[in-house]
């Protein structure tokens, strides 16, 4: 079977258009939720879905995804019902690409060897784990390909040309390029740098090259669009979810519906950034 | 673990991939990872520059006040009837701990490396304090994070940070200690990486920085051993000190790992006891990785990390430095833990006995002092570390034995 990554990529490229990328943490506000949620992206326009594994010390992520991750383990999400919600979603859509993404060390706790064989069997199609670099790549990177999973990496704009050919080396899937050095929900990079950026890594590999960090609104998307062959957009996602609680932090009625509004949007900004160009 | 086969030598770690057996490593994001490389060529520049060491040995004499004292505390050796008992006085050095050495050694690199921003996560605030000291020496700009807890509990020292041109973060997120400033620091760093040098408190965080913060801290027990040839002839038969992180333990330590006559005991904080809420991460903790490295943590089933505690800010940290990890996992170093009620009894016993107050984390290894010279012979050597002296804790033990200042 060809990857679902990989013929995701490759309808969205026949469609001339950069597929949208969506990232939401698994258990956020609670694992029912969450499900109905990750369900219901695909039909609200995600071509491809992050699924944020929670962790109690997210380095690399802004204070939205820090509190999203928080209401998850609060819920009491774990790895394991991270897993479940992946199978439950697979049950009902065959072609929509789930991409783990987190830090190592509740992998390492769980077994590598366990977590690939039950994240492969689950339906899970690749993972982003961000305290993995290259010099660390037997710890999960080698053992993931070997599996048939995606181990995608992140360029950055400190990842210059010397070290460009060790990160894409034992990589799979796509090429997530970090748009500003800093953490999730960063500051909105300069769409002109970013272009140059993309060029680059283009020049160097085959992987299609999604962008993400900053990314909040569809005239972003739509700006990113024009040149790259995927959006990610995270943190604004995770802070639609906050922002439909209650008061008690509790989902309402609103909770999903703020989400698909808002990736619908974000999916329509997607297919104009190349009409525009 | 002592079953494992003995290296010729314990001295020879981290190698080229920046592990101590199957501890330490370069677990960061990709944006660190070129800085951190960086970092590493530049330390090995400086290391090989006779310059560097000059320089460094001018602002220990001058500016730290260094070497520190050996001094025998023949009234607490008196009292506890056993060992005799020597204080290496570290915290007789400028800003009043071990951390200066450290951070003098970073700072000087951090003007090889033409870094004009230098951040810093503090717990107890002695670092913080080093930290923001050396910042001012050589105008350069200082931020130091900090937990909300720790701001709160170690008050005089985030005055002093202030007064010496510091910015102060109180960081709000997780338990709001020590683990959070840590988080907060990495963020900034990967935010900042153009200008800025993240200048860590211990021997933690990925490769190079265990190796580093160890060589610079190493003073403490090369001056030790001359110290003691000097006053008794001989090396000392057993070394004693606190571990957080670790920097001060195993400056003191590492110039000995390979005389195997020489006990070694590192003592954790065990907070409420080992059973309750505690921050001994080999004690009770299993192999993790976090901020930038693998090590014993404190942590659940599903590998979230928990929330340690010890009443002493510097202490309480769910990690410590994979080193130590490995020098426990071969056994040349045997790691113990005190409680919280052992500390504040140590900190009272040394004050009272000998007119040193020592830091509450000090007081950790003070207090395994009292538990283990009594047993020993008369002519037993034993050297205990005192990291830091205990001003910053005075308010805090003042609460606690129900005093209002
Ligand atoms: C006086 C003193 N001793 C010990 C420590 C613990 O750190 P480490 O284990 O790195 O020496 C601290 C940390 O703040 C400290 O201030």
């Amino acid at each position: 079977m060809k990857h679902r990554i990989d013929a995701r990529f490759a309808l969205a490229a026949r469609e001339n258009r950069a597929a949208l990328v969506t990232f939401v943490t698994a258990g956020d506000p609670d694992h029912e939720t969450s499900l109905e949620i990750v369900r219901a992206l695909p039909g609200a326009g995600a071509d491809v879905i992050e699924l944020g594994m929670p962790f109690t010390d997210p380095m690399a992520d802004g204070p939205a995804i820090q509190a999203a991750g928080l209401r998850a383990l609060a819920a009491g999400e774990t790895l394991v019902k991270t897993l479940d919600l992946v199978r439950a979603f697979r049950e009902r859509d065959q072609d929509t690409p789930i991409v783990l993404m987190g830090y190592y060390n509740p992998i390492y706790v769980h077994g590598v060897e366990r977590f690939l064989y039950e994240a492969k069997e689950a339906g899970a199609d690749g993972m982003i784990v961000v305290d993995l670099p290259p010099e660390e790549d037997e710890e999960l990177c080698l053992p993931a390909l070997q599996s048939g999973l995606a181990f995608i990496r992140l360029a950055t704009p400190t990842t210059d040309d010397k070290r460009l050919p060790a990160v894409l080396k034992n990589t799979a899937g796509f090429v997530y390029y970090v748009s500003v050095a800093g953490t999730t929900g960063a500051a909105t990079p300069d769409f002109n740098v970013v272009g140059g950026a993309v060029d680059r890594l283009k020049r160097h590999t085959d992987l299609p090259v999604a962008v993400g960090f900053g990314v909040k609104t569809p005239e972003h998307a739509a700006a990113i669009a024009a040149y790259a062959d995927g959006v990610v957009v995270g943190s604004a996602i995770v802070d639609a979810v906050a922002k439909s609680l209650d008061a008690d932090g509790r989902a309402t009625n609103k909770t999903v519906s703020a989400v698909t509004a808002l990736v619908s949007a974000l999916a329509a900004g997607v297919r104009r950034g190349r009409a525009a160009a | 673990m002592t079953a494992q086969p003995q290296p010729n030598s314990f001295r020879t770690g981290p190698d080229e991939r920046g592990r101590f057996g199957i501890f330490g490593g370069r677990f960061v994001a990709e944006t660190l990872m070129p800085l951190i490389l960086e970092l590493e060529a530049e330390y090995e520049t400086a290391k090989k520059d006779p310059a560097f060491h000059a320089e460094m040995e001018s602002y220990r004499t001058h500016y730290i006040g260094r070497p520190s004292p050996l001094y025998f505390a023949e009234r607490l050796t008196e009292h506890l009837g056993g060992a005799k008992v020597y204080l290496k006085r570290e915290e007789l050095n400028h800003t009043g701990s071990h951390k200066v050495n450290n951070v003098l050694g970073q700072i000087l690199l951090a003007r090889r490396m033409g870094k004009k921003r230098v951040i810093a996560e503090t717990g107890a605030g002695q670092h913080g304090v080093a930290t923001a000291t050396l910042c001012a020496r050589f105008g350069l700009e200082c931020v130091v994070f900090m937990g909300a807890v720790d701001v709160a509990r170690q008050a005089p020292n985030v005055f002093r940070m202030k007064m010496l041109g510091a910015t102060v973060v109180p960081v709000q997120s997780g338990a709001k200690t020590l683990k959070d400033a840590m988080n907060e620091a990495l963020r900034d760093w990967v935010t900042n990486v153009a200008d800025t040098f993240y200048c860590i408190g211990t021997v933690a965080g990925p490769h190079p920085y265990p190796a580093m913060v160890r060589d610079f801290q190493s003073i403490i027990g090369i001056e030790t051993r001359a110290q003691m040839q000097e006053m008794e002839g001989r090396l000392p038969d057993s070394l004693i000190a606190c571990v957080g992180g670790g920097s001060n333990a195993i400056g003191l330590f590492h110039p000995f790992l390979d005389e195997s006559d020489v006990a070694i005991y590192g003592v954790e904080a065990a907070g409420f006891g080992l059973s309750g809420l505690n921050a001994a991460s080999i004690a009770g903790g299993a192999p993790g990785v976090l901020h930038g490295n693998r090590t014993y943590l404190l942590m659940d089933k599903d590998g979230q990390i928990e929330e340690g505690h010890s009443i002493s800010a510097g202490l309480d940290y769910p990690g410590i430095g994979p080193e130590h990890a490995w020098l426990n996992d071969i056994g040349r170093v045997k790691y113990l833990s005190a409680t919280d009620d052992e500390a504040v009894s140590a900190f009272q016993l040394l004050s009272k006995l000998e007119g040193i107050i020592p830091a509450l984390e000090s007081a950790h290894a003070i207090a395994k002092v009292v538990e283990l010279a009594p047993g020993l012979p008369k002519d037993h050597l034993m050297v205990v570390n005192l990291s830091g002296r205990g001003d910053k804790d005075v308010p805090q033990i003042a609460e606690r034995l129900g005093t209002s200042l």
